[in-house]
């Protein structure tokens, strides 16, 4: 997370600002590329809807980091939560972060991106019947009271920061975050009606691929930009996300092969997920080598979730807990094994001398899943108590898309009737071109 | 020998197809069609234009038995489809002139009789 590499602390280096300023857009990519990915996993039916639910996020979740969560994770060095100093963006400016050689106004904008990937991430254990408005009432105040809380314990100086915890790009607050808050929510919200009674199944696997493909492009800028340079720790994480999904990719195939004698598609799009977020915390703290390894190991764990998870009642539908959950605890460990000082300039894991390490790892991988998926599932206790949660059995039926947007992603324009805003319903009424 | 034409709502489909194995009907087609019932229409915006979607989608099955399966397989189609809401669908009971199972040449009664394993 802090690679001062070179650079002079109090001055603003304008290498360091431009890769920040691409690599932000690039991060922020990742959720329409979630919503790529979503929406290709889930029935035709239900495909705006879930593609909504990350757009969406975007949405409340820029709006609630501006107005507050940036100020909770990032402003003064509290051990549990931040203060109120940025509130409202207040005092951020272009003198730069404290710690880093780029802009606090950028440095907001890259964090606020990190946010609203993660609760886009978390609407994939509820899709095909959370009702929309409630999602966006649980997304905004889940990225104040979950991320912004785990952002500030892993980066903003929080307890785990200081105890010596490294977290790189966010293997905490993103993707152990996301992951085990996924499972809170899928044991809320409750499973789909139709889950273990029908087959349910991808409707589009080039979305799938597409989208996953997207989310490593973007992933260069999340790995590649948490050190907040052009520095070797930046280089260094930003080849690591290469090399870590391509060993996982290898694995993936031969497990595939070896559980079903054939390589899947959908099945590579997950591994791709799978080693960008393994490598995530580990990213500028192990060297080349041993992210290969971390890659090859990780699709492990996660393929055994995977298969382990469909068999039970838990329909935590696009398995996010598989993909980040555990990838994210897996590659957070990993890092109090195989990290490196000659590599990241910070310190040494269990392989290197350092066993103390490996217990601040363990730490942060036990408290954050046990912070999410306990706030996560008392919050959205609460917003069922103001709202419902779900759509009804018919509205699920009928597709989310239809229900709660009044569009559809395949409309055929058949039979369309153009309603005329000024001549109402009675008359005026024409057939709209099919074509 | 008869021609049962089914159109049920798609989201009921796999209900439909679950009712007739169990009335042992084995021999179905189904696709996908488009058609208006009488329900009310969907209200649809795409950019500003509201649009009525006249027509809603159905799924159609196609079903030739013998006579003595007619009834059970209508029970096992309105057991499947029905919701009791309009629009759940309609079906249609038709004669057939001849059929012909392709592979052998068996034709009418033998040749919608499924082959047993």
């Amino acid at each position: 997370m802090s690679d001062l590499a070179g650079a002079q602390i109090g001055a603003v280096n304008a290498g360091d600002t431009a890769w920040m300023l691409i690599a932000t857009a690039l991060v922020l990519l990742m959720t329409p590329a979630l919503g790529l990915f979503y929406a290709g996993l889930v029935r035709s039916k239900n495909t705006l809807n879930t593609f909504m639910m990350c757009v969406g996020a975007i949405a409340v979740a820029a709006v609630a980091w501006a107005l507050l969560g940036y100020s909770l994770a990032f402003d003064g060095s509290g051990s549990l939560i931040g203060g109120l100093g940025n509130v409202a963006l207040h005092g951020v400016g272009f003198a730069p972060r404290p710690g880093t050689t780029i802009p606090a106004l950028l440095f907001m904008a890259f964090q606020a991106t990190f946010c609203i990937v993660t609760i886009a991430l978390v609407s994939g254990a509820v899709v095909e019947r959370m009702r929309f408005g409630a999602f966006l009432v649980f997304a905004a105040l889940w990225s104040v009271l979950v991320y912004a809380v785990l952002a500030h314990w892993a980066f903003g100086g929080g307890w785990l920061a200081s105890n010596g915890t490294l977290d790189f790009a966010g293997g905490v607050p993103v993707e152990m975050g996301s992951g085990f808050s996924a499972l809170a929510a899928a044991l809320v919200v409750g499973a789909r009606k139709d889950y273990g009674r029908q087959a349910l199944i991808p409707h589009n696997a080039v979305y799938v691929l597409l989208g996953a493909g997207l989310l490593w492009f973007g992933w260069f800028g999340f790995n590649g930009g948490s050190g907040f340079s052009t520095g070797h720790s930046s280089v260094l994480a930003f080849v690591n996300t290469l090399l870590t999904p391509a060993c996982t990719l290898v694995v993936w195939f031969v497990l595939d092969l070896i559980r079903g004698r054939r390589v899947t598609a959908i099945g590579a799009a997950t591994a791709i997920i799978v080693g960008c977020v393994a490598i995530t915390p580990a990213a500028g703290f192990i060297s080349p080598g041993w992210a290969m390894a971390l890659g090859a190991l990780a699709a492990l764990p996660s393929y055994g979730t995977i298969v382990y998870r469909t068999r039970t009642r838990v329909d935590e539908t696009l398995d996010v807990l598989a993909a980040h959950g555990v990838a994210g605890f897996f590659g957070i460990l990993f890092i109090g094994f195989a990290a490196q000082a000659t590599w990241n300039g910070v310190s040494d894991g269990l392989l290197y001398g350092n066993p103390a390490q490996l217990g601040d790892q363990a730490l942060a991988a036990l408290a954050a899943p046990a912070y999410a998926f306990g706030a996560t599932f008392l919050l959205l206790k609460l917003v069922g108590r103001l709202m419902p949660l779900r759509a009804t059995e018919h509205e699920e039926a009928m597709g989310m898309d239809v229900i709660q947007h009044g569009e559809e992603a395949y409309a055929t324009g058949e039979g369309a009737i153009l309603v005329l805003p000024e001549a109402g319903d009675r008359a005026g009424v024409m057939v709209a071109d099919p074509g | 020998v008869k021609l049962v034409i089914a159109i049920v709502r798609p989201e009921k489909a796999n209900d439909v197809l679950e009712a007739l194995y169990r009335a042992e009907v084995r021999g179905v087609s189904i696709s996908r069609v488009q058609g208006h019932g009488g329900e009310l229409d969907r209200v649809e915006t795409y950019r500003g234009s509201t649009v009525k979607m006249g027509l809603a989608d159905k799924v159609r099955f196609e079903i030739a038995i013998s006579d003595s399966f007619v009834q059970p397989t209508i029970e096992a189609l309105r057991e499947g489809a029905r919701t009791g809401e309009v629009g759940d669908g309609k079906i249609f009971v038709l004669p057939l002139e001849r059929v012909v199972r392709i592979r052998t040449g068996e034709t009418d009664n033998r040749a919608v009789t499924p082959v047993r394993k």
